[in-house]
């Protein structure tokens, strides 16, 4: 059976953190981290989780580049790595994560390992898309994504896991793309980039008195048909992002935008990808609702995907006029917290706040708190 | 404030005060009410409950409960002829050892390996099943013959979509109630009978099914004891209208009678209370689905399996399966619930048929069929008695009617009674066109000399 | 610390059983019956020409053919197999409630006198039993408050199935039927709260719990209280052992809007003569008499359910009940308003006789000191594990007691070993105890169990059990091969039994295991 693991590791993803900074993207910034003193994290953190995986998962391959970028974490802990590829300057790029990534889908690898933040996980994604499953160390300091284990150690596990238990799923997990330059300000402006397949033990626990257990695909179905069973006559849809809210348009059969907000009528579309000035037109005297559901690691529903749909369109629409939708284990990944909002106007969070059904399977809702 | 003298209970070992003190002390409080002081005055049960004083010996408790059951009259003391869905069969000696075991009376959800024997013996249970109705796939055994039934007939409205019911109006009355409840999202339609045999009239069954009927549903035999012939007609008819074939068959009788897959079922399903459960007073009832192994049909099962695993060692282990199903859409489709259902039955039917095996299966259908014989012949001979359906093969109950004789069922069961006799049920309210008519079991347990005894009493009684 | 066990080197028994039909040989025979006497067989003549056409079996049913003693060999060494409650400390298995079930009962319900009694036998043949039924009820209608009583249902589940069928013919009755289509429930409810509504029609609409609390908030509820709601499916305390206090808060509430609330009391074994179903106000409630009221389990049933309903509910309630008209008792059928039949008969009432029994022989103050020791056994197990086992934690409600069970979380344990509560549980086997129970779904808390120390269990065994879960624990941290790979003392070792999704891979009966490996 194959064992084929890549190893991709961002070496200066997490410096900033430490030095008050926030990220390492472009040259200058890295230039201010290492004035400041700031040391190496990634690779640290990535021997942590080899060192598990060399001790606990016999007859694996990994397979890495060159370097700082794996090569030289794997020796330290007593790995022979198969070393694919080359770098070409001093200080390591973006480019050569796309490269690796990439050489690493070709060359047939079973499962993709990497150490890095947000930032590394776009990169992964432009190359690998969801042809591979992908897992995330988290080293870097923006971690709104979805594809990172909790720890180095528990990234380990989940590599044993998904070689060797056959209680793993994989599940399409959200990359997260915020703006750098108003982040460093201190504003989190985020979009949803894309997915990745990222494998998780089901917290299947066989439970011996209960009812069935639903795959996440059969409760979108159900979601999904309960939506549309219950759509209102002439009022306008806003569909947000995300592929909990895309089954709808799955299931009737039109055209949808995983990243964007599209916009239906009578089960009919009107409109893919639509902007805050496109929907302003389009729901003028018209009653409309607003279907979404939590993006990201942190349950926002508003504030990391949704932008078009901005406080105005919100505050028109009124709460009582949005439905939010999520399968049973994204909630219960939140562990307690809350739902979270960050539309940019806090009068807006002030009246997204408190109880919502959420829906999560045909005429089941969980009740759930949403904050900000 | 009082002190209450302790009591030392031998049910709960640390009710000695000083086990008491050790525990209190590692948690550092004086009075166990502590532990629980934070439940709001207002929701506290104010003095003491009203109950009887306990009987605190086990000589006393003896006496007190025996004392109360010597009040009731059993059947090992009168001649009964009661069926109607419960019967009085021979329960095996094995069959009670091994239910007594108290490491299965007493196990509960267990799994693989602490509970490897019961699990190994609940899969033995659906394989004898298995073969008794010759269908792969059945189910753990459910509350009874009648959750049985309503859960296959919900079945069939999963595996199609549709939403009517075709069933006999001699059916068991008992469980039509608890279909009414159970499917009251679904058309109950009753198909009349053909007067001379009380089987389905076919004609009225071609009237009423269409192209929205789910489920065609029979008992064979009957709720009123006779042998459906047109099985295979009826499964054609159900077929060709793309409806499902359900029907409830009495395992005692499957030693000599067909299973009903021979003649088109889809579904198999009843009650297995037969296999070796004493009556009491009702509590043996348990019920069997069972269906051949097609995936549409696998799925729609509310119930767990469990399934067979082998490991490289070739040890066999048994598991919860399919935990996963795929219909979770509307609430209609929704895939009912689970609960506790009745294991010690399923254990002990699958102890009864590894006694009996197939010769015992045929011999027991054969004696019932020859004593149901003798009873119809010999019962109709007297005079007042009329047996309903003659036209019909019974096994184990036939309808005894009584309108000749100017006597109400009532009135005969009560001089039955006298006479140390249980009469059969009184069906005279739940098929007034029945006339004055009762219910009459005959099983292998009864003997040729009680059906002579009845004869001779009936044939005084209605002089 | 003294109070630490040594343990025991135990094994489960290992039989090595063969599926049955592999122990048979053509011709034994288990036993026989009777012959038929020649003047039946003369008066009816040929069986094969009396029996309809084609309804002759033609085929005999492939069942193995054993002699007596080795059926009764075989099924005992499967018994042997198993780890009934009797034979271990069945503490790990909460919410089940495994308490000892006095063996007197069983001389009961084997006396011909109940288990010779056909149900409609005429009643003045069995005023015996039907005196224990009714007076059942009354000890109910006493420990509830409640106003009527049925045994029907056949376990917990359906007699929360039950509920919803009253509850949806009461709001029908008064023309609010269609209108009323949602119920409330929580997420620590056994998942029948949800499932049984949802079967009879209604929508589900669960809270989640407060994460200081454990339980659901008061605004949580409000927020989705409206004239739409049926009812509110309600359980106190939950599987996590924690009271609530606002309970009233949320019933009144759920009065207030019109609805009705239906209490789960399956986990009885804390409550009884420190609070009833009446000061919360619950109009509808059932308790599980094979749980606290010592019924056994019996591997997964037969079971009994025991319903309650206030008066101006009680004319929902299946039929028929057991009624007293001063000198004898009787069944009364005359019910129009009945749900109807849940169940054939009356019940499960091996399980009422035993229940009666039980409580005939403590009262009331045995019935106080059931729930206050099983208080007391809890806490003390909790303090025992919280302060001396390593990686294990008590989510919610920090440093509050709790009532008669806890959920626990091996998170921390599986953070810093990798091994988590699936492996525990195995290697606690190991030992010598049963599963315990992980949760009901939805998994809130993470790497669950949940273990009940009832008041049938000895100090001395709830120290064996601290004692068990310390060293696997530590056996996480210092070997966690020996407990990954676990069980190695059972009966089996360890098999693969990885959830099957596909029906193709089910195998549910043996001749569809030989056929699948082309045996013969």
């Amino acid at each position: 059976m194959s064992k084929k693991l890549g190893l991709i590791v961002n070496p200066i993803a997490g410096m900033g953190g430490r030095v008050g900074l926030k990220g390492t993207d472009g040259e200058e910034t890295l230039e201010k981290a290492l004035k400041l003193g700031a040391l190496p994290e990634s690779p640290q953190k990535a021997r942590k989780a080899l060192d598990y995986i060399i001790k606990n998962i016999p007859g694996i391959e990994i397979l890495t580049y060159p370097g700082d970028m794996g090569e030289n974490e794997c020796i330290d802990v007593g790995i022979t790595p198969i070393v694919i590829g080359e770098i070409n300057s001093k200080k390591t790029t973006f480019k050569d994560t796309e490269k690796a990534a990439l050489m690493m889908v070709e060359k047939g690898v079973d499962l993709i390992l990497f150490a890095g933040g947000d930032g590394t996980a776009r990169n992964i994604y432009n190359s690998v898309g969801d042809r591979v499953p992908v897992i995330g160390i988290p080293t870097g300091v923006k971690m709104h994504s979805a594809v990172f284990a909790t720890n180095p150690l528990n990234a380990g596990r989940v590599v044993k896991g998904f070689f060797e238990n056959t209680n793993i799923e994989l599940r399409e997990s959200e990359v997260m793309d915020i703006d750098e330059e108003a982040f460093r300000e201190g504003k989190v402006v985020a979009k949803l980039f894309g997915y990745m397949k990222v494998p998780y033990e089901k917290e299947l626990v066989q439970s011996l008195k209960a009812g069935g257990v639903f795959s996440d695909n059969i409760c979108l179905e159900g979601i999904a048909d309960y939506i549309i069973d219950n759509m209102e006559d002439d009022c306008i849809y806003l569909i947000g992002s995300g592929t909990t809210t895309k089954k709808i348009l799955d299931q009737l059969k039109l055209p949808c935008t995983l990243l964007g907000v599209d916009v239906i009528k009578n089960k009919k579309l009107l409109l893919n990808d639509a902007n805050e000035k496109d929907i302003l037109n389009i729901v003028k005297d018209n009653k409309f609702k607003i279907v979404v559901s939590p993006i990201g690691g942190q349950g926002y529903i508003f504030g990391r995907g949704n932008q078009q749909l901005s406080p105005k369109i919100i505050k028109a629409a009124g709460k009582e006029n949005i439905i939010v939708i999520s399968t049973p284990s994204k909630l219960i990944s939140l562990k307690g917290r809350p739902l979270l909002v960050d539309t940019g106007d806090e009068n807006t969070d002030k009246l997204l706040k408190g109880y919502y059904r959420v829906i999560v399977g045909y005429d089941e809702t969980y009740v759930y708190e949403c904050s900000y | 404030m009082e002190k209450k003298k302790n009591i030392v209970y031998p049910y709960m070992p640390n009710s000695v005060e000083s086990i008491k003190k050790e525990m209190m002390d590692e948690l550092g409080i004086k009075n166990i009410e502590e532990l629980y002081s934070y439940i709001p005055e207002k929701l506290r049960m104010k003095g003491k409950l009203n109950l009887p004083e306990p009987l605190l010996s086990e000589i006393e408790l003896k006496e007190h409960v025996e004392g109360i059951l010597s009040k009731n009259i059993s059947c090992n003391e009168y001649l009964s002829f009661l069926g109607a869905g419960c019967y009085r069969h021979y329960v095996p000696a094995v069959c009670d050892e091994v239910n007594r075991r108290s490491e299965f009376l007493t196990a509960y959800c267990g799994g693989t390996y602490t509970d490897h024997g019961k699990c190994q013996a609940i899969f033995e249970f659906t394989s004898l099943m298995s073969e008794l109705v010759d269908m792969d796939v059945v189910s753990l055994a459910t509350y009874d013959g009648g959750q049985a039934t309503c859960t296959s007939l919900r079945m069939t409205h999963r595996i199609t979509g549709r939403k009517e019911l075709l069933v006999p109006s001699t059916m068991n009355p008992e469980i039509l109630s608890q279909l009414r409840n159970y499917c009251d999202f679904m058309t109950i339609t009753l198909v009349d009978y053909d007067p001379k045999t009380g089987q389905m009239d076919l004609d009225d069954l071609k009237r009423k099914i269409s192209e929205d009927t789910a489920g065609v549903f029979i008992e064979n035999p009957s709720y009123l004891g006779f042998i459906e012939e047109h099985g295979e007609e009826i499964g054609k008819i159900a077929h060709e209208h793309g409806a499902l074939f359900v029907v409830s068959a009495d395992p005692s009788s499957l030693g000599i009678l067909e299973a009903p897959v021979t003649y088109g079922a889809d579904i198999t399903c009843g009650d297995i209370q037969c296999l070796g459960m004493h009556m009491g007073y009702g509590s043996g009832q348990s019920g069997y689905i069972a269906s051949k192994d097609d995936p549409k049909f696998i799925m729609n099962f509310p119930n767990h399996f469990y399934s067979l695993y082998e490991n490289e060692k070739g040890e066999f282990g048994f598991s919860r399966s399919l935990n996963q199903r795929t219909s979770y859409g509307s609430r209609e489709k929704a895939v009912e619930y689970l609960g506790t259902n009745t294991g010690l039955w399923a254990i002990t039917a699958a102890v009864y048929l590894s006694l009996m095996g197939p010769e015992g299966m045929y011999e027991l259908g054969e004696n019932i069929m020859y004593k149901s014989q003798y009873a119809v012949k010999v019962l109709s001979k007297v005079k007042g008695v009329k047996v309903l359906f003659d036209k019909s093969t019974n096994f184990k109950e036939f309808i005894l009617n009584f309108d000749d004789s100017n006597k109400t069922v009532e009135e005969i069961n009560k001089e039955l009674l006298n006479r140390g006799i249980f009469g059969g049920k009184d069906l005279s309210k739940e098929f007034k066109q029945l006339g004055q008519s009762a219910l009459y079991c005959v099983t292998e347990l009864t003997k040729k000399s009680d059906i002579d005894r009845l004869a001779n009493e009936l044939s005084q009684i209605l002089k | 610390m003294s109070k630490d066990v040594k343990l025991r080197n135990f094994h489960q028994a290992k039989w090595d059983e063969p599926i049955i039909f592999e122990l048979s040989t053509p011709g034994q025979r288990g036993i026989l019956l009777p012959r038929i006497d020649n003047e039946v067989v003369n008066t009816v003549g040929n069986i094969d020409e009396v029996i309809p056409k084609g309804m002759k079996r033609k085929n005999k049913p492939k069942l193995p053919e054993l002699a007596q003693p080795q059926v009764l060999r075989h099924f005992l060494r499967l018994s042997q197999e198993t780890l009934g409650q009797d034979i271990n400390i069945d503490i790990g298995l909460g919410t089940c409630t495994m308490k000892y079930s006095p063996k007197i009962h069983e001389q009961f319900v084997a006396n011909h006198k109940f288990s010779e009694l056909h149900p409609l036998q005429d009643e003045s043949t069995t005023q015996g039993i039907l005196e224990i039924m009714y007076k059942m009820e009354q000890f109910l209608k006493e420990l509830s408050g409640m106003d009527a009583f049925v045994f029907q249902p056949g376990g917990g589940a359906q007699a929360v199935f039950s509920n919803a069928s009253i509850l949806k013919a009461y709001h029908t009755d008064r023309g609010e039927g269609e209108k009323r289509n949602e119920i409330i429930t929580t997420a620590f409810s056994h998942p029948v709260n949800s499932a049984a509504p949802h079967t009879k029609g209604f929508k589900v609409i669960t809270l989640m719990p407060d994460k200081e609390t454990g339980y659901p908030s008061i605004e949580a509820l409000k927020s989705v209280v409206s004239d739409r709601t049926a009812g509110l499916f309600i359980t106190n305390p939950e599987d996590t052992g924690i009271f609530n206090v606002n309970v009233k808060e949320m019933v009144d509430i759920v009065h207030e809007a019109g609805g009705l609330c239906i209490a789960d009391i399956a986990d009885a074994n804390g409550l009884f003569g420190i609070t009833r179903a009446k000061e919360v106000g619950y109009d509808m409630c059932h308790y599980n008499l094979h749980k606290a009221f010592s019924s056994p389990h019996g591997s997964m049933g037969p079971c009994c359910g025991a319903q309650g309903v206030k008066d101006f509910l009680a004319k929902y309630l299946p039929v028929p009940v057991v009624k007293y008209d001063g000198s004898k008792y009787y069944l009364d059928y005359d019910r129009p308003e009945s749900i109807g039949k849940i169940r054939k008969f009356y019940g499960v009432v091996a399980a009422v006789l035993r229940a009666y029994s039980w409580i005939m022989s403590i009262g009331a103050d045995g019935l106080k000191e059931v729930s206050e020791l099983s208080i007391l056994n809890n806490n003390y197990l909790m303090k025992r594990l919280l302060t001396e086992v390593r990686g294990i934690s008590a989510p919610y409600s920090e440093g509050n007691y709790r009532m008669e069970q806890v959920r626990y979380s091996w998170q921390k344990l599986k953070e810093e070993t990798g091994i988590g509560t699936n492996e525990v549980e195995r290697r606690c086997m190991d030992y010598g105890v049963q599963e315990y129970y992980q949760s009901h779904p939805p998994y809130l808390v993470p790497e669950p169990f949940t273990p009940e120390p009832n008041e049938t269990y000895s100090k001395d065994e709830i120290d064996e059990y601290v004692s068990i879960l310390k060293k696997v624990s530590q056996e996480a941290y210092e070997n966690p091969e020996i407990v990954r790979t676990a069980p190695h003392n059972a009966p089996i070792s360890l098999i693969p039994t990885d959830p099957i999704t596909n029906p193709e891979d089910l195998i549910v009966s043996w001749r569809v295991y030989k056929r699948k490996k082309g045996l013969k």
